[in-house]
């Protein structure tokens, strides 16, 4: 039997703000445990929460960039189950009114091909801290400094077909709230992070088959592995005649398996209802379109431009426009150059790599755009070849100065001089009598052969177009 | 000088006759002396008390006195107080110190008052006699052997008993205004938002609002011009002006329509009681006031309503003492449900635990519609009946309590008998309006109170007749005998 | 509507609450007795009502995004019964 994997995730953004979501501690990752956890995120008796503005901006925002409603009128509930991580006994969050709802956003996949994702809702709602288990005299310990850090929880539809699919689509939310500036996208810190909701169901049957929740995954590897593994789980499962239990599971990425949460296994009654501290939360219309008209330019909006405007593939453009500062250097260094595809290659290729070789992301590059630009301006205008370029942009990264700076001091200059090729040509077939005879007996493949004598008589600063219009000329006289 | 009010007393250390200190240890003196018959404390705070007053002594020598610098006040051990134990009446938080002050505590010390402790109380505030607390119950000045009323019955009978000369309370579906009438003291409950309630240990968020216990209405608007006013901890508190409320006090009741709520003298009021409420509307009649009857249909659904409301809102409320943070811990568990199970199991009295089930129940998968969101919608019903009441009158009026005050141990074995204590004042805080309570008689020898419920934020005109009526009658005045005199 | 002893354990084990074996029927009787007269409320005429879920008609306030709270980690964990390098102790939580 042919089988179809039905996923839908559910993926937590942490966001950017800088205090938390119903109080006034810091959201700062790695302080000593338990130093960042005020009266309110530890759930103190008497104290109440009071809500974030900014962590509201941040989901009307993403709701906007996601062709979503923004409710007028959402609000907050409390969802009580007991956990040593959950102060209070209950977690804040919404419910039935979430604050955003039914959108979609595209994805393009490796193929080219392009799938609209549905965005069910996404809603605000408070982290929790987290439980340690190092031994502490076969005690666990708890750290509640991440404890009311603002999530918005993006919930799809279950629209994907595939773990690729899957990953692809986190892979656009990553980018996405990146270039909205509303969570920093640490997958490794837990800034994002997403629960996959996985089933199979036969090719063509209309139902969806039992689902199974796989909790915690925390990365694009860790997601596909983790579905995968699931997906053939479930198959097996049913193709001997069984049936799947509707369950949360855990992937563990050093066996690379799922199995079922124990803590879990008891049937949660979550007894949802409206938080009596909060009030509802009003949205004006005047506010979205405020969000709306400041969004940035979304990266499936940018690639599209950069496609257009800079004629470049549609490959090559979603590369470029992966992060917002990764596009802003290459916008940067193509207005500097006339061809923007020698910008496009520069900085897809020998930047790129430099940069991975080092780790470093763009905004640290010790050659800027401005100063790529220049380098790039020189192999435009004549004064070095590619080659050379590559031996600029290694001294460049150095710290060796300017392309120019570079070029002058080690003399890199290409000759240009017309005699003085000439010279070089005449000393060359002076040189190899031999290869000159067979060239004229018509042997035309030693041509490369000269040209080769000739760049490398010069140390390569011959310019190689006017070494092979001037080598022609001589060979033919 | 513990038989004046808050109001002379605040005259008299203005004028010089006292100290704030001299002042202060004559009412820990009385606590000493008298606090053992009644256990309406659970902590004193002499010390700091003195302390306290002595600075206070000092602010009014260098001339920056207010009207409320150097008077005691008592607090309701449901008020975070920084630096000492704040119990909630409950051995889960008998060893639980707070680490700040709620906003009412702060904003009452820096008006200048001076705590004498923390009064006594049902436990989490569930109850209405003050028996659930864990330190044991308060017995009534009037007579040892009645309830004071609960759940703020320790500030009640420290009032009554004047131990104190004020006191703060909250009131969650009475829990002000029941102890007052029972105790033959003022107390007043303000619209739900007027007074933050940071710092207040919660029983039902959308129900609780903090108040006084006071010897009178004046003494009333006093305090309550010092703790009302919006606080950005509070996301429920008002952002709207405070009123002077002891500059209105004196305002004419001529041309003030008075509603009478007919569902209020059934067949469950106390023929004593209902006497005493018939001549205090003379009185308010003899004040240039018209009386009229009102009719609020669906006040018997408001128990049922408030008994799904309050306890699913206390379920959730009280799942935070879980043993790890702060409270009472199990000793040795075996795991971590058996943490949660024995420190909650122990450090939990029978009627919070019944309240919490209850709560849970309640909330739990498929009851949700038939309970909770029935419950909201008969809330809303009842809120609906007062807007309509108070399209025709300014002002209700009633009895606060069905009976005087009644034996210890009478109600404690069926809890629906005692949540019927709380008919006539439950729908005042479902629809969170503002009440008073204010002495008016006596039944059997024990005070009857007079309840008046205002509109929303009417607090000014609430205290206004609350006021005027204790001009005209001196039950407010009147003091439990022997010992207490 | 009168609860079975069963229900009543599954509602003190979600509440988290140890109750006693001897306890158990008087929680039976109280809390049934309590149902039974909350259920009243199935008789109100409500079709049309909007639930209430707070007193007064008011929306949520927000607060800047500022840093307000500073560590005071020592002094609130000295009402915690088990703390250890800064940690809150419970028994080992299982995943």
């Amino acid at each position: 039997m042919k089988w179809e994997i039905v996923i839908g995730l559910e993926i937590h953004a942490q966001l950017k703000t800088a205090s938390k979501i119903f109080s006034g501690a810091s959201t700062a990752f790695g302080a000593e445990p338990n130093t960042q956890a005020c009266l309110v995120d530890l759930g103190y008796p008497g104290v109440l929460p009071v809500l974030n503005r900014e962590a509201v901006n941040m989901a009307i925002r993403f709701g906007v960039a996601t062709h979503s409603e923004i409710a007028e009128r959402s609000v907050f509930a409390r969802k009580n189950y007991f956990y040593p991580d959950l102060p209070k006994g209950y977690q804040i969050s919404q419910y039935e009114l979430p604050v955003v709802h039914d959108g979609w956003i595209d994805v393009v996949l490796d193929d080219g091909e392009r799938k609209r994702v549905g965005i069910t809702r996404a809603h605000l709602e408070e982290d929790a801290g987290k439980s340690l288990h190092e031994d502490f005299h076969g005690l666990s310990g708890i750290d509640l400094n991440r404890a009311g850090t603002p999530l918005l929880e993006i919930v799809s539809e279950p629209d994907l077909r595939s773990a690729r699919e899957a990953v692809a689509y986190m892979k656009l939310i990553h980018q996405l709230v990146r270039y909205l500036d509303i969570c920093d996208g640490n997958m490794q810190e837990g800034s994002l992070r997403c629960d996959a909701n996985i089933s199979v169901r036969p090719v063509g049957r209309h139902e969806f088959g039992t689902r199974a929740e796989i909790k915690n995954l925390n990365s694009f590897r860790f997601i596909e592995r983790a579905i995968n593994y699931e997906a053939e789980r479930q198959i097996d499962i049913l193709e001997s005649g069984g049936s799947v239990v509707q369950e949360t599971r855990l992937y563990d990425s050093g066996k690379d398996e799922t199995r079922p949460m124990r803590s879990k296994e008891e049937a949660n009654d979550y007894r949802y209802f409206p938080d009596p501290d909060l009030l509802p939360l009003m949205i004006d219309a005047a506010v979205v379109e405020t969000a709306r008209a400041e969004l940035p330019e979304l990266p499936w909006a940018k690639r599209a431009r950069f496609s257009e405007q800079y004629g470049l593939a549609d490959y090559d453009a979603g590369v470029l426009t992966a992060s917002r500062a990764v596009a802003a250097y290459y916008e940067s260094v193509a207005s500097g150059v006339q061809d923007p595809k020698l910008a496009a290659n520069w900085v897809m290729g020998d930047l790129a790599g430099a940069l991975n070789k080092a780790g470093a992301d763009v905004e640290d590059s010790p050659v800027d755009a401005d100063a790529l630009a220049g380098l790039l301006a020189r192999i435009e205008d004549g004064t070095i070849s590619g080659k050379i370029a590559k031996e600029v942009f290694e001294a460049m990264w150095a710290g060796h100065g300017s392309a120019d700076e570079v070029i002058g001091d080690r003399g890199l200059r290409q000759i240009t001089d017309t005699s003085a090729i000439m010279e070089v040509i005449g000393q060359v077939l002076a040189d190899n009598p031999g290869q000159l005879e067979q060239f004229r007996a018509g042997k035309d493949k030693l041509f490369g052969f000269f040209v080769g004598q000739v760049m490398k008589a010069t140390g390569g600063k011959a310019n190689p177009a006017q070494v092979n219009d001037l080598l022609r000329k001589a060979l033919s006289e | 000088m513990h038989t004046r009010t808050l109001a002379e007393l605040g005259d008299a250390l203005a004028a010089g006759e006292m100290s704030s200190e001299e002042l202060t240890r004559h009412f820990l003196t009385r606590i000493e002396a008298l606090d053992p018959r009644l256990n309406a404390f659970i902590t004193v705070t002499g010390e700091a008390a003195l302390e306290a007053a002595r600075a206070a002594d000092r602010e009014r020598a260098a001339g920056r006195a207010g009207p409320l610098t150097g008077l005691p006040i008592a607090h309701k051990d449901i008020f975070c107080t920084d630096g000492f134990r704040t119990s909630c009446g409950s051995r889960m938080l008998d060893n639980f110190i707070s680490p700040y002050d709620a906003t009412v505590v702060r904003r009452l010390k820096s008006a200048g008052m001076v705590m004498l402790g923390k009064t006594n109380m049902d436990e989490f505030a569930m109850g209405s006699s003050n028996e659930t607390s864990f330190y044991g119950p308060v017995r009534n000045p009037w007579d040892l052997d009645k309830v004071p009323g609960g759940s703020s019955g320790g500030s009640a009978a420290a009032v009554a008993a004047r131990l104190t000369p004020a006191a703060t309370g909250t009131d969650t579906g009475g829990s002000i205004r029941q102890p007052a009438a029972l105790t033959g003291t003022t107390g007043l409950k303000p619209t739900y938002g007027r007074v933050s309630r940071y710092g207040m240990i919660a029983f039902a968020s959308s129900l609780d609002q903090a108040g006084t216990i006071t010897a009178s209405a004046c003494d009333a608007a006093l305090l309550l011009e010092a703790m009302a006013g919006h606080d950005p901890r509070d996301s429920t508190s008002v952002d709207a002006p405070v009123e002077r409320y002891a500059d209105g006090l004196d305002r004419s009741l001529e041309g003030f329509r008075v509603g009478v709520v007919e569902e209020f003298f059934d067949e469950g009021l106390y023929p004593a009681s209902a006497a005493a409420i018939e001549t205090a509307l003379d009185v308010l009649r003899s004040l240039g006031a018209s009386v009229k009857r009102v009719s609020l249909p669906n006040l018997a659904l408001s128990v049922p309503a408030y008994y799904v409301v309050a306890p699913a809102e206390c379920s959730s409320n009280l799942s935070r003492f879980d043993g790890i943070r702060f409270g009472y811990r199990a000793e040795n568990p075996r795991d971590l449900a058996d943490l949660y199970k024995r420190s909650r199991g122990e450090g939990f009295g029978a009627e919070v635990k019944r309240r919490i089930m209850t709560g849970t129940y309640v909330l739990s998968a498929g009851y949700y519609d038939a309970y909770y969101l029935k419950a909201q919608r008969v809330r809303q019903l009842i809120a609906e009946d007062f807007r309509a009441a108070f399209a025709e009158v300014d002002l209700i009026a009633g009895p606060t309590a069905p009976t005087p005050a009644f034996d210890i141990g009478a109600k404690t074995d069926d809890p629906v008998t005692m949540y019927l204590n709380d008919i006539y004042t439950i729908g005042v805080n479902l629809a969170g309006l503002p009440g008073v309570s204010v002495p008016c008689g006596f039944a059997d020898d024990l005070p009857v109170g007079l309840q008046l419920i205002a509109n929303h934020f009417e607090e000014g005109r609430l205290l206004n007749v609350a006021h005027m009526f204790q001009q005209e009658t001196e039950w407010h005045l009147r003091m439990p005998g022997g010992e207490f005199a | 509507m009168a609860l079975t002893r069963r229900q009543v354990e599954s509602i003190a084990n979600l509440a988290r609450l140890q109750i006693n074996e001897d306890e158990i029927p008087a929680y039976v009787r109280n809390l049934s007795r309590i149902i039974d007269f909350v259920d009243q409320l199935e008789g109100a005429g409500t079709e049309h009502v909007h639930p209430m879920a707070h007193p007064l008609n008011m929306s949520q306030p927000l607060r800047a995004d500022e840093v307000t709270e500073s560590d005071d980690r020592a002094r609130f964990q000295a009402n915690a019964a088990a703390v250890e390098a800064g940690l809150y102790l419970v028994p080992k939580v299982i995943e």
